[in-house]
């Protein structure tokens, strides 16, 4: 029997889930997928935002600054990479301006410091690449940038570290909600949990609906990216948003913390998780980022990709104890500024609600600190060649466009949570994410799967059952 | 730090021919970096024929092109560091390199030959749409696990794009008992060797659609299939000329890229054509005393051709070794009229001998000639009968052309 | 008697060639650069022939490349494959040693590479 039970292996979830390991607690996490951090929490903008978007009392303005403010140190503290780049919102004609100002005005009320608005002559010394038609800012020196990814598989290990267990390819399909929650997947394994959190994202729903919860509807809205090439990531310095319109936000261009270009996200509503890009979708976002900047170097795109915001009809997060059964606690409807809000929301989550249906204790070996998976490549001559001595593996480039060593991949295949697959690897490493999107590392990387968990090359998949990388031998 | 006359980046058929050619010329200490564990780069996993007919007189497959280069590397004295990986190259010929028995290290070359060859471009630099599922490999890493690992990627295969790669591994995946239902090209021509079109797909009656691209690929977990779409002239799909294949597999063969971070990084200048290194006749780059052949300073159709620039940027840089900077009077090479680009770029009037232009056509010309004009006049004119876009074509300017030279130098095609 | 347009795949300058024959008979030949080009092409009218390529699992688990030392008929290549893939050959290896005699009309198959 666990403590707490969370279902959904997402940046909530995972946050949740390392706030209930620094408390004496059996907890696990239920994760549909092949691995953790599959759904929207890996294909997102990875933004750290202000704060000055949401609306004023809602419960994403609250979580979003008291996130934004968490969020150096937590990542620190996980060995994720963080950039405090700044955003800047981007006005486009007199009326536009003034929209500004709202903003900045809402920014205050919701708490947020450092905003600021800026003219056009500031703007292009800050974004010499901003169109000329560009006529002025809004500065918000707290935004930042994250490798969402990173983020929930640090906080996620990190748990695990501590002592939390993780079921993979646990669909929850049935709940029987009595004194405690039984937990059926639908391949057949069952677990056992005092209290159930649900950060299942787009499946919230469906999870809500087996113990009778209908009190929210959460729909699809897709957004369609394309990355660049590190060698543009210069091209622009701070996240540059368009000014919010009644028709939408728009796209953005942020450099990644990893040093790449991204643009995107569209927008359009998806009736399933549809993570599909379009020939349409693709040409949007090159055409607005083309409204939004100069040049932008799109012959140097290496690959495009899609997220499914899952989003709710209260159009606020719900984060609270289900009126149907007690000890069940909906965290849904997170969508953006939740990447930002998570560690307050995991906080709150497990000191305002589960305390009240738990008593919390402190666990005594709590140790938050992690290691980060992507780290050799920073290291000094002196670092890598103490490591190389003690393991010569660290001495072998296998992806060589992002310089990954065989050592940091065969750690992240056998550290919490190990990658299974070709996509969880790449998600630890980068091996795979580079200029040649792992032309060259792949086989490499299916060898060493294949190697650490004793099974032959036709058994290792990109991302789970059915999608394995080769049908089997040639003889 | 140890220094070596000639440090060659890359143990490729680039690498092999640069280093023998290098020591043979008279560079005494010369070393291979290479970041795979056996030599010879990808003719390893180029297990078809066709290989060495220029030079050789024979066909022969890849692996055994490389051997004959291999063998010759380990007749002489030269040093091969193999499972390396250079990570830095600086203007000063500094190389940084990593392995498992040295770590990290440096070495400095008094001259260096950048050999490092080319990628493929990816399914992402396309922008196509659909999911991103199993089954979508580019071709070279498709020929990697049939040949080398010995693993089927799928059994029904669309390719989009009809370079050399795709093409061989449309035949190869055949044999092996998949079934090639399709090979789709962007062009109005294809971008492979007629003799590939016929051996690979005539051979097997597997269709080639010109002016056709994949606009959408479809599956869950892996791919089920592809819409494939006609395009117009401006390679815009027409909407309505959609069909659609089922298939678990989709290869990419749309282009090779020469790989040249480390040279970037150096700062040597790059053309924005060819995506290699700007060099003088001897393919020494803007940096002097760093050299450049094979695919990492143009895609070359042949092998054979690789080992011929191979041998003339060895010579150089092993006399460059030995001899030092030498003072230059260049004269640009320009790409005119239907022509992508000359290599190459410029050339040293001090330098003696004949100097061979390589170049490709924007187009398939048919009856034309290929003109080199200088300071207003033609200076030599050649018959075609055809040139396309995939295969270089060369000319040859003699010594006495070289000498004469007064400024610039123009080649254009005209038809 | 009729003409046939065939592409010569001899070589990478990849010839047109027209042939005229009659039944078997090979009247002309037209278009070629050089002799392997007739060659070539008086077989592919008749009998087209193919060198086969492909790999052999070995002992030691790794793939050899190899190919028939002499042009097989394109009839059989499916054939050859099925012999070829059936095979395991003993390790070590050099290039040039034969993997499979005979497989037809006095071809072989041979080793591409040295495998240790």
């Amino acid at each position: 029997m666990f403590d707490v039970a969370v279902i959904g292996g997402g940046v909530i979830g995972g946050a949740i889930l390392r706030k209930l390991s620094s408390y004496n607690l059996k907890i696990c996490l239920l994760e549909k997928g092949n691995d953790v951090c599959v759904g929207q929490s890996k294909a997102n903008s990875g933004i750290v935002h202000a704060g000055f978007d949401a609306s004023v009392g809602t419960l994403k303005a609250k979580f979003n600054v008291l996130g934004n403010a968490m969020m150096p140190k937590y990542a620190r503290e996980l060995g994720v990479k963080y950039e405090n780049n700044g955003s800047l919102v981007v006005a486009f004609s007199d009326e536009e301006m003034i929209t500004l100002g709202e903003l900045k005005e809402r920014g205050i009320r919701n708490g947020v410091q450092g905003l600021e608005i800026i003219d056009q002559a500031k703007l292009r010394e800050l974004e010499p690449n901003i169109s000329p038609n560009a006529v002025g800012a809004l500065l918000a020196k707290t935004g930042g940038i994250i490798c969402p990814y990173e983020l929930t598989i640090a906080s996620i290990g990190n748990a695990m570290d501590n002592g939390a267990t993780l079921f993979t390819n646990f669909e929850v399909d049935k709940i029987n909600a009595g004194d405690s929650f039984e937990i059926y997947s639908a391949n057949g394994q069952k677990v056992q949990s005092k209290i159930v959190v649900n950060c299942a994202g787009y499946g919230s729903q469906k999870v809500a609906n087996l113990i009778g919860d209908y009190s929210f509807t959460i729909g699809g809205r897709r957004g369609e990216y394309i990355l660049l090439d590190r060698e543009s990531g210069g091209f622009a310095k701070h996240t540059l948003f368009f000014t919010p319109t009644k028709k939408g936000k728009g796209i953005l261009i942020s450099p990644t913390v990893d040093g790449n270009l991204l643009l995107g996200p569209t927008a359009d509503e998806v009736d399933f998780n549809n993570t599909d890009t379009t020939q349409i979708g693709l040409q949007s976002v090159i055409d607005k980022a083309n409204e939004m900047c100069v040049g932008v170097p799109t012959y140097n795109v290496i690959t495009s990709f899609a997220g499914v915001r899952a989003y709710c009809d209260k159009h606020d997060f719900i984060i609270e104890e289900s009126n149907v059964k007690n000890g069940f606690i909906n965290c849904v409807g997170i969508e953006s500024p939740g990447l930002t809000s998570a560690p307050a929301i995991a906080e709150y989550v497990v000191d305002e609600i589960i305390s009240k249906r738990i008593t919390l204790t402190k666990n005594p070996n709590f140790n938050g600190v992690r290691k980060p998976d992507y780290f050799f490549s920073k290291l000094t001559v002196e670092e890598k060649n103490e490591i190389i001595k003690k393991d010569p593996s660290y001495g072998r480039i296998v992806c060589r466009c992002e310089r990954i060593t065989e050592g940091e991949i065969v750690r992240a295949l056998t550290q919490n949570p190990r990658a299974t697959d070709i996509d969880g690897v790449k998600r630890r490493t980068r091996a795979g994410m580079g200029r040649c999107q792992g032309g060259f590392c792949q086989p490499y990387v299916a060898d060493l799967i294949a190697k650490v968990n004793g099974v032959t090359i036709d058994k290792v998949t990109k991302n789970g059952k059915g999608s394995e990388i080769v049908v089997g031998e040639t003889k | 730090m140890k220094v070596y006359d000639v440090v060659i980046i890359g143990g490729g058929p680039a690498g092999l021919a640069a280093a023998v050619s290098a020591y043979d010329s008279g560079a005494e200490s010369v070393l291979i970096l290479e970041r795979d564990d056996v030599l010879g780069g990808i003719l390893n996993q180029c297990i078809h024929n066709g290989f060495g007919l220029t030079r050789f007189k024979e066909s022969m497959t890849g692996p055994e092109y490389a051997d004959r280069f291999i063998k010759e590397v380990r007749k002489r004295n030269i040093e091969v560091k193999l499972k390396t990986t250079v990570l830095d190259l600086c203007e000063d010929k500094t190389v940084t390199a990593i392995n498992e028995r040295e770590g990290v290290f440096f070495v400095r070359g008094k001259a260096v030959i950048l050999a490092m060859g080319c990628r493929e471009r990816s399914r992402g630099a396309l922008n196509v749409a659909g999911t991103r599922v199993a089954g979508v490999y580019s071709a070279g890493t498709a020929q990697k696990y049939v040949n080398v690992k010995g693993f089927l990627p799928g059994k029904n295969v669309v390719i989009l794009g009809s370079g050399d790669i795709g093409l061989i591994m449309a035949r190869r995946m055949t044999l092996e008992g998949a079934k090639v239902h399709a090979v789709c090209e962007i062009m109005p021509h294809s971008s492979g060797l007629k003799r590939n079109i016929v051996q690979c797909l005539n051979d097997f009656d597997i269709p080639l659609y010109l002016n056709h691209t994949i606009t959408r690929i479809d599956g869950d977990a892996r791919v089920t299939g592809v819409q494939i779409s006609k395009v117009d002239q401006n390679k815009k799909p027409i909407l309505g000329s959609e069909f659609y294949i089922p298939c678990d597999t989709v290869l990419f063969s749309v282009g090779l890229i020469p790989e040249n971070e480390l040279s970037k990084n150096a700062g040597v200048e790059l053309s924005p054509k060819t995506k290699g290194a700007v060099v003088y006749q001897n393919r020494e780059t803007s940096i002097s005393g760093i050299f450049a052949c094979g695919n990492v300073l143009q895609v070359h159709d042949l092998v054979d051709f690789v080992s011929e620039e191979a041998e003339l940027a060895g010579k150089s840089a092993s006399e460059y070794a030995r001899r030092g900077d030498r003072e230059k009077d260049c004269v640009n090479c320009i790409a005119k009229d239907k022509i992508t680009y000359v290599l190459p770029q410029k050339i040293d009037k001090n330098q003696s001998g004949n100097v061979t232009l390589f170049f490709r056509a924007n187009g398939v010309y048919k009856n034309c000639r290929v003109v080199v004009e200088n300071d207003g006049q033609e200076v030599l004119s050649l018959k075609k009968r055809v040139v396309v876009p995939g295969e270089m074509e060369r000319v040859i300017l003699t010594e006495k052309i070289i000498k004469a030279l007064n400024g610039d130098l123009t080649l254009k095609i005209v038809e | 008697m009729k003409k046939v347009n065939l592409t010569c795949i001899e070589c990478p300058i990849g010839c047109d060639i027209t042939v005229e024959i009659d039944g078997e008979k090979v009247l002309s030949v037209q278009g070629n650069a050089c002799q392997r080009g007739k060659l070539y092409v008086s077989n592919e009218v008749v009998c087209p022939v193919r060198v086969l390529t492909t790999t052999v699992k070995t002992q030691n688990g790794k793939m050899l490349p190899v190919k028939s030392n002499k042009p097989i008929k394109k009839a059989d290549i499916f054939v050859a494959m099925e012999k070829i893939n059936g095979v395991v050959a003993k390790t070590p290896i050099k290039i040039g040693e034969r993997v499979i005699a005979d497989i037809f009309d006095g071809v072989d198959i041979i080793a591409c590479a040295d495998v240790e």
